[in-house]
This record gives C-alpha cells, sequence and structure tokens, in this order.
C-alpha cells in the first residue's frame, strides 16, 4: 500500500470572475518509507500539494489516498479527524505553542485529538527521549535552540504515529551546519519508523537527504 | 481547553487588564446590587414584618398609609369577608427623634407605627409610651431604655427592645401601641389626627386567597394587596427597582463588551496559532471553547475578588450609615450575569474562530 496517491487533482481558487490554477492535473505516487523532495519556486503549487496531501484542502477534482484511506470527498469533520489520527506537519516556522512545554507541544496532538492521556504521556516522553530531548522536556520553546525547537517539532508530527509526515521547509530558519543536521535527523526519524514524508524545499543541498525529487512549476508536476 | 488553562497559569499578564477591568466592573455589580437590596430593604421592612395574608388601604390611598383612612364601618365590612380570621390596625407617623447626648439640631428620622398584631419579630404590643425600636436606630445612638423625645411636641417614647429588618421609607421604626401612635400623630401632626378606632391601613391575617376577596366585598371601598404585593406598591419602590436594574442592565452590558473586545483581540493575535491548531487536528469547537474557558476563568476570578472586597466595604462601612445589603445571593446572581456576559461576549469571537483556516499554517514562515 502507497503511502500517498494523487491522480489527476487540480485545486482551482476563484479570482474575481477568473481562476487560478495552483495545481494542474498533478499525479504523485509515494511508496512506503519513501522521502521524496518538493521542490519549486514561489507561487509554483508545492504549498497547495502539501494541503491537499495532508488533508487540509480539498482538491477541486482528482483523488487523494493517503494511506489506504481515499479522502478526496471528505468534508470538513472528516478531514479534521484525518489530521487528527494519519498525518504528521512540520511547519516552515516550526510554530511550537510559546507558552507550552517541549513535552506538552507533544502532548497537544493528544489533547486536540483522541485524549488518551497517560499513554500519550508515555509516547511523547520516549519521543523527545529517542530526538535527544530528555533534558528539555520542560523548557518552554523560547529556551530552546533552533535545532532542538526543530526536533520537538518533529516529535510532535509523530506523536499521532502517522502514516505520512508533511515538512514545509524545515531547514528555511536554520543556518547550513544546522540544516544538515535537521535533514539527517528527519531521514533517520522516518526510515527507522518506516514512515513516509514529502519534504518541500527551495533548497538543492535538501535534495540529497531525500529518495526522490520531484519538481513543481505553475502547479505541474515532473520528475 | 488543558491548553487554555496552561496559557493562563504561564501567561497571566496577558489576562491581568481584562481581568482588573472585569473585577472594577463586578464590585460596581455588586455594590450597585447591595445598595438596591440596601435601598428596598430599608423602605420595605416594616411592611413586610406584617403577619398576616393582607394589607388593606382605603380606596384611593395608591397603598399609601398616609393617605389612607380605615373608619370603623370599613373595619367591620373587611372582618366580615369570607377568608377572614382576624384584622389588625395599623398606622404610622413619620417624625424626627431627638436622641439623649447629641445635638438639638440632630434629629433621627423615625417612623413611629401603631399596630394591633404584632409584625414579625415584634412580641407584643407594648405598654403605653413605649415602644420596640429597629436596629437601624441603634447608628443614631438608640440604646435600651433611652427615652426619644419625637416630633416638634417632644413626645417622649422609651425604648424597651429591639427588632431587626422593619424599617420604612429608609427610616429607623418604632413600634408601639395603638394608643401611644395615637397620641404622638395628635401631639404633631394635629392636621393628620385620627379618630378613636381609625386607623390607616388593617392587617389581615386568614387563608392564602383573602387579599382577593376583599375588595370584592366591600364594593371596591378597600385597596387590598398580599404582603408582597403591598411591598411592591410601596410609593417609589418599583421605580427605584426599576431604575436600579437599568442601571445594572447597563453595567452587564458592559461587561459584555468588555470581554467581547478582549477575546476578539486576543482571537486576532491568536490567528496563526489556532491555524497550526487546526492542521494538527484541532476542532473549532475545541478551540472556541478553550477561549470560552478563559473568559469563565477571568470572569470567576474577577468575581472572586470583587466578592470579597464588597464583602469587606459592607463590613467596614458603619451599619446603617448608607442603605447596602450584601448579600451571598446578590454576589452569586452578579456572578451569573456577569459569566453569562462573558459567554456572550465571547461568542463574538465565535465567527473568527470559525474562519481560521488550517491552511494558514503551511507555507508561511515566522
Amino acid at each position: 500500500m502507497n503511502a500517498l496517491e494523487l491522480t489527476d487533482v487540480r485545486k482551482v481558487y476563484p479570482v474575481g470572475d477568473s481562476e487560478v490554477v495552483a495545481l494542474d492535473h498533478a499525479s504523485l505516487t509515494l511508496g512506503q518509507n519513501e522521502i521524496l523532495a518538493l521542490v519549486g519556486p514561489s507561487g509554483s503549487g508545492k504549498t497547495t500539494l502539501l494541503s491537499i496531501a495532508g488533508g487540509i484542502l480539498s482538491p477541486s477534482s482528482g483523488k487523494v489516498v493517503v494511506g489506504g484511506e481515499d479522502i478526496s470527498d471528505y468534508s470538513n469533520g472528516q478531514l479534521t479527524r484525518f489530521r487528527q489520527e494519519k498525518v504528521g506537519f512540520v511547519f516552515q516556522s516550526v510554530n511550537l505553542v510559546p507558552f507550552l512545554t517541549a513535552a506538552e507541544n507533544l502532548f497537544v496532538v493528544d489533547e486536540l485529538g483522541p485524549r488518551t492521556g497517560k499513554p500519550a504521556r508515555a509516547t511523547a516522553g520516549k519521543l523527545l527521549d529517542e530526538l535527544g530531548l530528555a533534558e528539555r522536556t520542560k523548557n518552554l520553546p523560547s529556551q530552546l535552540s533552533g535545532g532542538e525547537r526543530q526536533r520537538v517539532a518533529i516529535g510532535r508530527a509523530l506523536m499521532n504515529d502517522p502514516d505520512l509526515v508533511l515538512f514545509d521547509e524545515p531547514t528555511s530558519a536554520l543556518d547550513t551546519g544546522l540544516g544538515a543536521q535537521v535533514m539527517e535527523l528527519i531521514r533517520s526519524e522516518m526510515k527507522q519508523r518506516g514512515i513516509s514524508a514529502i519534504v518541500v524545499t527551495h533548497d538543492p543541498r535538501i535534495t540529497e537527504y531525500c529518495d526522490r525529487t520531484v519538481q513543481i512549476v505553475d502547479g505541474e508536476l515532473s520528475a | 481547553m488543558k491548553i487554555a488553562l496552561l496559557e493562563l497559569r504561564r501567561r497571566p499578564g496577558r489576562f491581568l487588564m481584562a481581568a482588573v477591568i472585569m473585577t472594577l466592573i463586578a464590585i460596581l455589580l455588586m455594590f450597585l446590587g447591595g445598595l438596591l437590596d440596601g435601598l428596598i430593604k430599608s423602605s420595605t421592612g416594616a411592611i413586610r414584618a406584617q403577619d398576616g395574608q393582607a394589607l388593606v388601604y382605603s380606596q384611593t390611598s395608591e397603598a399609601s398609609l398616609l393617605r389612607s383612612r380605615i373608619e370603623p364601618a370599613l373595619r367591620a365590612a373587611v372582618e366580615d369577608v369570607d377568608g377572614v380570621e382576624r384584622a389588625g390596625g395599623l398606622g404610622v407617623v413619620q417624625l424626627g427623634a431627638r436622641v439623649p447626648g447629641k445635638g438639638p439640631r440632630d434629629l433621627a428620622g423615625v417612623a413611629l407605627f401603631g399596630f394591633e398584631i404584632p409584625p414579625k419579630g415584634v412580641p407584643d404590643v407594648p405598654p403605653r409610651g413605649t415602644a420596640y425600636a429597629d436596629e437601624t436606630l441603634k447608628s443614631d445612638g438608640v440604646e435600651q431604655d433611652m427615652t426619644l423625645l419625637l416630633g416638634p411636641a417632644r413626645s417622649p417614647i422609651q425604648i424597651v427592645g429591639f427588632v431587626s429588618d422593619t424599617s420604612f421609607s429608609g427610616q429607623g421604626s418604632l413600634w408601639a401601641s395603638p394608643e401611644t401612635w395615637r397620641q404622638v400623630l395628635g401631639a404633631n401632626r394635629p392636621d393628620a389626627r385620627l379618630a378613636e378606632n381609625v386607623f390607616q391601613a388593617l392587617v389581615v391575617q386568614g387563608d392564602e386567597d383573602v387579599a382577593s376577596r376583599i375588595d370584592p366585598a366591600t364594593d371596591g371601598r378597600t385597596d387590598s394587596y398580599t404582603i408582597e404585593g403591598a411591598v411592591n406598591a410601596i410609593p417609589g419602590v418599583e421605580s427605584q427597582r426599576n431604575t436600579f436594574n437599568q442601571i445594572l442592565g447597563v453595567t452587564i452590558a458592559i461587561a459584555l463588551v468588555v470581554i467581547a473586545l478582549f477575546f476578539a483581540l486576543i482571537t486576532v493575535e491568536r490567528t496563526a496559532l489556532y491555524g497550526v491548531l487546526k492542521a494538527l487536528g484541532g476542532r473549532s469547537r475545541t478551540i472556541f471553547a478553550g477561549l470560552v474557558t478563559q473568559a469563565v476563568v477571568v470572569t470567576l476570578i474577577a468575581a472572586a475578588i470583587a466578592g470579597s472586597a464588597v464583602l469587606v466595604l459592607d463590613a467596614v462601612i458603619p451599619a446603617g450609615s448608607i442603605p447596602l445589603d450584601i448579600s451571598l445571593g446578590r454576589i452569586a446572581i452578579s456572578v451569573v450575569l456577569l459569566l453569562a456576559a462573558a459567554v456572550v461576549g465571547c461568542g463574538f469571537s465565535l465567527r473568527r474562530v470559525l474562519r481560521v483556516d488550517p491552511a494558514s499554517a503551511i507555507g508561511r514562515g515566522s
């Protein structure tokens, strides 16, 4: 079973009387445990593709299957539940909740979703330990370095044991050295857990850490 | 919800301004409520204390004791009404009282009642020339066994005991025999002198519905009320209550606007955070519930501080100096109203929360 299958996906935004095509008949398959780099200039449709793959946006047409679940026609409520259970996100500016500790930032995924309580706490502790943050669990984001914050964000994306993790320019706010470290961490964590990932980036150096690179220009994909 | 509570705990400064404003509003609300209750209490105590099921005035008196006259014939007609077990005369005269030890112009306003059926709390009809005094008169220096001189005629009245919550028209009351009242009335208000056996009103004991049967039975020569109805019919009481309730309503509206503006601002500030939470699977209702939780907690803290402050004020302000009656019931009502205002106020942010797009979390740098 593939982690992601996009078949002939279009996304069109109405702008006044006309339309803007953000994604044009895009088809993409992401295998199990595969890391894919999605590279393209600003406004090329990377964000739209990531949002559709993550169940944040619905396609105007086409088919979207994540982990065997066809989400093409899901309602907003169904997409919300899908995001709780099936995908993980690492955002461009990390976007940790500033008043929550590292552990609580992971636990927030459980708070927003299934509310399992104790097991989620245990998972958060384990993830932070594996990410080398065992000593930083009670620190607020403002007390963490850029790399540590990125690791907390990765931990948060893994909290719901997702089929697919989506990274939105994960190294854009980091220097080259730290960016490389973070990408190594992403690769090792994804491979170790057998989770597939899409990494959106402008930076061609990032592609070295991915299994495959796909270009996107004006909403059209090309290998 | 837990996230919302953690934010309150970790970032109290962010909510400080709202908490301070809400505290001031809550103090105002509780204090005004206390003043309303105090005013009503001090205006109506004497009527509330009547031990009966009906209070009967004469036809055109408009529930005013001073305008009402019950002649013996009318009294007999009332006593003959089906369901009336007993009727007792009641009269009042409002005068200035000279209190021993006070200056000659330092008069205490008193309402001297003459009664046949002892009101609640008054043990019996006291001997001629004596009276039970309402406790509020203690703030004017009135003490047990003291003799007050009432009115321009300086009629002596000896105080034989105290009763509570029997004020009338904002004045402390004195409870005396009909003879004492009639003598004081005649000596100090010759124009209002009443003949023997004429009273201003009748307190009627009987069954629960007796008040509704009296006026038809007297061919409309009487104006009868239940005790509760008589309280509300006292001239000025209803308008006092309406005025204060309107002020309280405006205060609640201000609380609602404060909460609405504050949390609308917070929601705007948090749009990015809400986008992230929604992208992570957070529902709008979960996020909105967090907002309401914060508003409720801020309001409860404000109400707790305000409640304590008002109770302290009540203890510090000398009894009887202003008509303030702070009760836990009034505080509880104020808290409920403020909480309702907080929840409704938050409702104005609901649309904004609903409109936060989880897609806003993607493709946006810091």
